[in-house]
């Protein structure tokens, strides 16, 4: 009996999650005779069940609701929300009897008598608003089988009578019980319906066929001995991962065949479990369609939950974790999300709101898609509120794009309850979404368009017990980088391609023209940082959510399926770890948590905006440039302005081409005209070549070099040099002679019209001791001009733009010449000049205008009297020595 | 199991039983553990340090297959820890929560039947480290032998009272 009693109360528990799934379906579509032979079958196998395992509470309410269902296949009466509500309710009772009886494994005392009685009025049809819409139903909603009607008599005789059930609806039911048996539901419909017409039927056929029956034996397994298999195959995974190491180790030829199969066997072993513990994830989204019912009509708002790829599989161990998670943002679509009706109507937008609820595979992991189309976050509730407790600044808040305020709802504290609903925003609880994901091993993230809704997206893995990982050395010994987060990796050298650069003590890379946060792996787990060689190792580049970022760690190791055990619980409270394993070679390894990496990263999260920053910063404190050293034909190490040099690459010499005498390469799509920093096209043959790309307006550039040396910071003191025209002059660099070169020179090489295309923003130059005021938003031409006109001698103040010129006018700065640029976003450089011509201070100081301009035009801004001068960019040697002439016009005539 | 026996470890001296103890030292002291609490007596090897952890664990490691969190029992009783590489280490095995955890001691002793009637309960000026940890003390021939609880020694009963 007790063998029976839980074999109950198992498909029972499944058979209620599938009626209250399919009784808000029945809701919104009473037609559909199927749902509700379903949901009718499924009843009655319940209450006939329990009659036979003498359950005469339970029978008696399943009965009751039955007897409404029938009604309602009878086309006695026509579903009301208010009579589904009551099914439901008679449900919910069912369920909580059931709770009981797993519990004591007896019913509980007293009666239902109540919700009975409601029962069976709502099928004698004197609810009053049942009864109200029950006279005159047949008109929309029963529009081909009216003739069904005559069954009506019949069947209320029938469902009236008590214990009515014959022995062979019984038997069909026991039968029934496993699915939707569809020849079943035939069978007890004919009996039931001795009416009904053929045609129903020949419905019923057609159904049939576009849903096929698939009739697979199954065999129920306790989920406990399906653990144990998978932790048996995960410890025979370990075994053969060791095996095959200590094979690797002997090179010994007569185990490697019956390894080789071991491996394989093994394999397909553990596929094989895993499948067994795979589950559609419709089985967590069965509860989601009542939820949604319930809450929609709770906060009075019509809501349609529409599902797409519940037959997505994954483990049921991970499936068991992500319902609550679910079920809450689900909710809180419904709640938050979508705007009330009457003003998604007024926006544009249909009555109902639309949740859309998505699963499909991706690698290794399920995603999950939860959208609505409401309204979208409230962006500036959000941010006022973090600002308001303290979750971040308001700096930090200035300088936060909409989609990283978004994200602060999953920000512990921002999403108390109260807090959140009194701003009306959603995220109750999000904290607790996101940490239950990541305890899964999975991520979440979130778009949200203002207006249109928002989107979740989950990430997780399909399953908790084996994850591929790679694993790594520090100086804190070896750990496991699960590869779900892992998307390439990069090494880095002090002087070559990919090199590791600091700014305000954080580290970055430059990675496709992206700077990239670098996080030290031995620092985070707690080694003291290292002063000097960071010189080779990898970057393991992960993301998490849309949060990207490199861990330095100094070598990498192959790629092993591990076997994730958690953590004992002493150790748990360290978030940058979510387990360890075994490795192949028996040593114990610890897993590294990608996202409890990325809350380490946190704050660098603006480093883009702050490094900009302080690039600007650096340029115009004339304290120290970082110089690019490097080899180029001939023993002088040569140097360019590391920020003027985009990227750093290593180029296969196989892939350089030559056409019409240029050398060219394929980079990005395009091709990059080539130029060898020697002079002499001297390309490597054989060796990778090493390029300094340069890229501006999306055009590049590459300067070929011999060696990459090194990278130093100095104050920068340039000897003009002979005329060479590709060297700006001479400085000493790490106590070396060190020619630096002119990267105009060799950009004009590579695209003659380089600074016409540049010229859309320029800067303005002054020296001043001459002092030269430059102005020009572009950062690269003054990146460019001022060395240049540093190596000339003038002493250079480089701005972006003509307001920060007038506050240094208003701070009483001087200067000798102004050389400003004609196009910039902001302000009209002949503007600019006629202003400063009626300046008090300024007025006498001569201006240089800069243009991109061809000849004719130049000759016309020349011709205005703002400008003492004006000069093509491109021309570097003019602008030179027009600021000498001008300059010298100046002193005489003072 | 282990649970139970220790839940239970009163009652069982109620009934004037002879209980089992495994014996271990720390530097001259001699301690005891429930014979039933442990499963194993072993060499840790290869342990595998993990970062921030407490100070008292010294790392994992793999036992047949099973990680085992090594807990350094020197440091929990506030001793210096010993010097790795001094000696080949030595470890008592328990289980708690399903857990496996390694008690690295200085030696193991005998194992030793005794009866509850030498039971004695921890006087109250002992250091109040060690008290925490302390569950009974018996009275042998030339020495007392000091009861630990390994669930407090584990701090899996202590969080409360460390709070209080």
């Amino acid at each position: 009996m007790d063998d029976l009693l839980s074999d109950f109360l198992a498909e029972t528990q499944e058979s209620l999650e599938v009626v209250d799934a399919e009784l808000v379906k029945f809701e919104q579509q009473p037609d559909d005779d199927e749902t509700l032979n379903n949901i009718f079958r499924l009843v009655h196998t319940i209450k006939g069940t329990c009659g036979f395992l003498g359950l005469p509470r339970l029978e008696a309410l399943a009965h009751a609701g039955e007897t409404l269902l029938g009604k309602y296949r009878d086309k006695a009466l026509i579903a009301t929300p208010d009579t589904v509500t009551l099914i439901l309710e008679s449900i919910d009772k069912i369920k909580e009897i059931l709770d009981y009886l797993t519990e004591t494994q007896s019913e509980p005392e007293g009666g239902d008598e109540e919700i009975i009685s409601k029962l069976v009025a709502a099928s004698e049809g004197s609810m009053e608003d049942v009864a109200a819409s029950e006279p005159d139903p047949k008109p929309e909603l029963e529009p081909e089988i009216e003739e069904d009607v005559v069954g009506y008599d019949d069947d209320l005789d029938r469902e009236l009578r008590p214990g009515e059930v014959s022995l062979a609806d019984l038997e069909a039911a026991f039968m029934a019980a496993d699915g939707p048996d569809l020849e079943q539901l035939a069978v007890e419909a004919d009996e039931a319906i001795k009416q009904e017409a053929k045609k129903e039927a020949e419905q019923k056929e057609v159904k049939k066929s576009t849903e096929p029956l698939k009739i697979v034996q199954t065999v129920r397994v306790n989920v406990d001995s399906l653990e144990d298999l998978m932790a048996m195959v995960s410890e025979l995974v370990l075994t053969r991962n060791q095996l095959l190491q200590t094979v690797r180790e002997t090179s010994s030829d007569d185990l490697k065949l019956p390894l080789q199969r071991l491996s394989s066997v093994t394999a397909e072993l553990q596929e094989g479990v895993m499948k067994t513990r795979m589950q559609p994830i419709g089985n967590a989204w069965k509860k989601l369609p009542r939820i949604v019912r319930d809450s929609a009509k709770a906060v009075n708002k019509k809501v349609q939950l529409n599902m797409k790829g519940e037959q997505t599989e994954l483990d049921r161990q991970v499936l068991e974790l992500i319902g609550d998670p679910l079920t809450h943002m689900v909710r809180n679509s419904c709640d938050h999300g979508l705007e009330p009706g009457d003003i998604r109507v007024a926006a544009g937008k249909q009555e109902a709101g639309q949740i859309n609820l998505s699963a499909y595979h991706e690698g290794g992991h399920i995603v999950i898609e939860i959208a609505d189309d409401g309204a979208g976050l409230p962006t500036s509730k959000i941010r006022s509120k973090a600002i308001k407790n303290g979750t971040i600044s308001q700096a930090e808040a200035d300088a936060m794009t909409d989609n990283q305020i978004h994200r602060l709802i999953f920000a512990a504290g921002l999403s108390t309850a109260a807090a959140v609903t009194s701003i009306s925003g959603r995220g109750v609880g999000m904290d607790v979404v996101r940490s239950n994901i990541e305890q899964i091993g999975g991520t979440i993230d979130l778009k949200s368009v203002d207006g249109q809704g928002t989107t979740f997206k989950i990430k997780i893995p399909l399953t908790l017990a084996i994850v591929s990982a790679l694993i790594v050395e520090t100086r804190a010994g070896k750990f496991a980088i699960p590869q779900l987060a892992v998307v390439e990796l990069v090494r880095t050298t002090l002087t070559g391609e990919h090199r590791i650069e600091t700014i305000s003590n954080a580290r970055v890379l430059r990675l496709r023209d992206k700077l990239l946060p670098i996080l030290d792996l031995s620092e985070i787990t707690g080694e003291p940082a290292v002063q000097e060689e960071k010189a080779a190792g990898f970057v393991v580049v992960m993301t998490v959510g849309e949060q990207r970022f490199g861990v330095l760690v100094d070598s990498v190791f192959d790629t092993e399926e591990i076997v994730v055990k958690p953590m004992s619980d002493r150790l748990k409270s360290i978030d940058i770890f979510s387990g360890n394993t075994i490795l192949g070679d028996g040593s114990v390894v610890m897993i590294v948590d990608p996202n409890g990496i990325a809350r380490q990263v946190g704050s660098l999260n603006d480093i883009e905006q702050s490094s900009s920053r302080s690039e600007n910063m650096a340029i115009d404190d004339e304290s120290k440039t970082a110089m690019l050293l490097f080899f180029a034909g001939g023993k002088e190490p040569k140097a360019v302005p590391l920020s003027l040099v985009t990227r750093l690459e290593e180029i296969d010499p196989q892939k350089i081409e030559i056409s019409n005498g240029r050398h060219l390469v394929q980079y990005r799509d395009t091709l990059m005209p080539l130029i060898h920093a020697g002079g002499a096209p001297s390309f490597n043959e054989k060796t990778p070549q090493p390029v300094l790309v340069f890229t501006e307006n999306g055009r590049s550039v590459g300067l070929a070099v011999d060696e990459i040396v090194d990278i130093v910071e100095e104050v920068l003191h340039i000897e003009m040099a002979d005329n060479a025209p590709e060297i700006i002059g001479s400085a000493v660099l790490k106590g070396k002679a060190t020619e630096v070169l002119d990267v105009g020179h060799f950009l004009t090489l590579g695209f003659h019209d380089w600074f016409e295309r540049a010229a859309a923003d320029e800067e303005t130059q002054e020296a001043a001791a001459k002092r030269v005021l430059l102005v020009d938003d572009n950062a690269f031409f003054r990146n460019m001009v001022k060395p240049l006109l540093s190596a000339a001698g003038y002493e250079v103040t480089a701005i972006e733009s003509t307001s920060e010129a007038w506050e240094l006018n208003e701070a009483g700065v001087e200067f000798d010449i102004i050389v400003s640029d004609i196009e910039m976003p902001d302000d009209n450089g002949v503007d600019f000049a006629n202003r400063l011509s009626k300046d008090l201070r300024w007025s006498t100081v001569p201006r240089l205008a800069l243009s991109a301009l061809e000849q004719h035009d130049l000759e016309k801004i020349g011709a205005t009297t703002a400008f003492t001068d004006v000069v093509r960019k491109s021309d570097r040697e003019s602008l030179i020595s027009t600021i000498n002439y001008v300059l010298q016009l100046q002193g005489e005539a003072a | 199991m282990s649970e139970q026996i220790a839940a239970t470890g009163k009652k069982v001296s109620d009934k004037d039983q002879i209980n089992e103890f495994v014996t271990f030292f720390i530097e001259k002291q001699i301690f005891g553990i429930p014979v039933s609490d442990i499963h194993e007596v072993f060499h840790p090897q290869a342990i595998t340090r993990v970062p921030l952890a407490p100070p008292e664990i010294r790392g994992v490691l793999n036992l047949r297959g099973r990680i085992v969190t090594a807990i350094e029992v020197r440091v929990k009783l506030n001793l210096p820890a010993l010097e790795q590489g001094q000696q080949s280490l030595m470890a008592i095995g328990v289980e708690i929560n399903g857990e496996s955890y390694g008690l690295i001691i200085d030696r193991v002793g005998d194992v030793l039947q005794l009866p509850v009637s030498k039971s004695e309960v921890v006087p109250m000026n002992m250091d109040p480290v060690w008290q925490k940890f302390t569950s009974e003390i018996y009275r042998l021939e030339d020495q007392l032998l000091i009861i630990l609880d390994i669930k407090r020694l584990l701090d899996f009963e202590t969080k409360s009272e460390m709070a209080a």
